[in-house]
């Protein structure tokens, strides 16, 4: 059985402490197997999937992946390419080749400066960490209205919800357009009262969202059920 | 270190000048994400010891020479405000804030996976606020709570402790007047939970004996400040339960 279906509060573990698991169980992200027992690496709460244990952290950075849908901010611009901080260890690089106007040489400046706020894809990540993104493809673009929320990367899944459900009701209520990018940023777009609903959702979200009753304390401020 | 001159640091009743056993240790406090601004930061006290340890990435590694193709550089900065002895201390690195910061981020590195970020930077802060012998093995334990605190993936905790020998006696957990008039002095840093050691120093001399004593006492003891470690991370991470 997973843990998140049966509403127990989920345990507490530091790094090096020893994780009570059934005999066969994998280690998942967060855990080391040493000898035969399954040890966390990192401070946060045990959760079981399948015959995988995993540590869902307290606090952690964001890695970038192949795929992942990312809100970068341009850190730096060169005559060809520009640098965007997608909210991980290293800049992402993002060539001209790979933007969606026709850029001459020495003209990048021109589309996007220092501070500019964009969706992109991270379009390939070696084994050192270096970062190449895109915004070749669909809905990829420089972001010029709404408001850019920030949260630690692992709570994403909770503003989501099981099948989109939490982050449907926040829309709806808020009739904003929220998009969630896998760094931990979300783009909220819409009038400003829908706005101030969604950060209100998204911030008790962040932090109360491990504790029993999300559902109803969501409710409180944006109404509705699902 | 000094070990010279005709102080008396046990009592005739085996205990301590300030009333402790030889086996005793110091008070201890922790408190982990004491500072919001950093990703993780510890506060601890050990006796008259305060440190504060803040740790910030990973982050790429600048300048890219100290970079590491295969793994995270972690870089410690250690240092004793001006106003954490009884003399001033000229702000700024010296000569023993390098050495410390040095062998800090070499047993910090045992523990971390570093592995897991190529080409990246740790940085870990430790500021003393104020010194009472034994700055070392605090922010050995500061730093180890804020790196767990910032959920750097880490195969244990460690644990810094001192033991020492006083008028020809192993004690555990020196004092100021102990490590300023007392004949030996070894700092560890240890992982509870493998019973590994990943640092090691040792000032005077210790026969074999002696050494397998004191470094019985710092096990001991590091095993008791694991357990603090662990409730202060605990407290930290359910910090925000309804």
């Amino acid at each position: 059985m997973n843990s998140e279906d049966t509403g127990a509060e989920q345990r507490l573990v530091v790094p090096g402490d020893q994780i009570d698991a059934p005999p066969g169980s994998q280690p998942g992200s967060g855990v080391l197997l040493r000898g035969e027992s399954l040890v966390a690496t990192k401070l946060g709460r045990v959760q079981v999937s399948g015959d995988t244990i995993h540590i869902v952290p307290t606090n952690t950075t964001y890695m970038p992946r192949s795929g992942d849908l990312v809100i970068g901010y341009v850190e730096a611009v060169m005559n060809n390419l520009w640098f965007l901080d997608v909210n991980g260890p290293f800049n992402a690089l993002l060539p001209m080749s790979l933007a969606p106007w026709k850029v001459e040489f020495g003209a990048a400046r021109q589309y996007m400066d220092f501070g500019d706020a964009v969706m992109a894809r991270v379009m390939e990540v070696d084994e050192t960490h270096s970062v190449v993104a895109t915004m070749k493809g669909v809905g990829l673009r420089k972001i010029k209205e709404g408001f850019i929320e920030e949260i630690p990367p692992h709570l994403l899944s909770l503003v989501i919800g099981s099948n989109g459900r939490t982050l449907q009701r926040i829309k709806e209520s808020s009739d904003c357009r929220i998009v969630v990018a896998q760094n931990g940023r979300i783009l909220i777009d819409g009038d400003s009262e829908g706005m101030a609903t969604a950060r209100k959702a998204i911030d008790i979200i962040v932090n109360t969202g491990h504790a029993p009753g999300l559902h109803d304390r969501l409710t409180s401020v944006i109404g509705g059920d699902v | 270190m000094g070990g010279y001159g005709d102080v008396q640091l046990l009592r005739e009743d085996g205990k301590r000048l300030d009333g402790r056993a030889v086996d005793e240790m110091r008070e201890v406090e922790i408190k982990a994400g004491f500072l919001p601004a950093a990703e993780g930061s510890a506060w601890v006290k050990h006796g008259l010891n305060v440190a504060v340890a803040a740790v910030y990435g990973p982050m790429e590694a600048h300048p890219r020479k100290i970079q590491r193709q295969d793994r995270a550089v972690i870089d410690v900065r250690y240092n004793m405000a001006p106003f954490s002895t009884s003399d001033r201390i000229r702000p700024g690195f010296n000569r023993r804030s390098r050495e410390i910061s040095k062998v800090t981020a070499e047993a910090l590195e045992s523990v971390v996976l570093v592995e897991r970020y190529p080409r990246s930077k740790i940085r870990v802060e430790i500021e003393i606020l104020a010194a009472e012998a034994g700055t070392r093995c605090v922010g050995i334990t500061a730093a180890s709570v804020a790196l767990a605190d910032a959920g750097i993936p880490m195969k244990d905790l460690l644990v810094g402790v001192a033991s020492g020998k006083i008028d020809g006696i192993v004690v555990l957990d020196l004092d100021k007047a102990e490590d300023n008039y007392g004949q030996a002095d070894l700092p560890m840093g240890i992982m509870p939970n493998t019973g590994e050691i990943a640092f090691l120093q040792m000032d005077g001399d210790l026969s074999p004996e002696e050494y397998d004593l004191a470094t019985e006492y710092n096990f001991k003891a590091a095993h008791e400040i694991h357990e603090l470690m662990k409730q202060a991370l605990l407290d930290s991470a359910s910090g925000g339960d309804v």
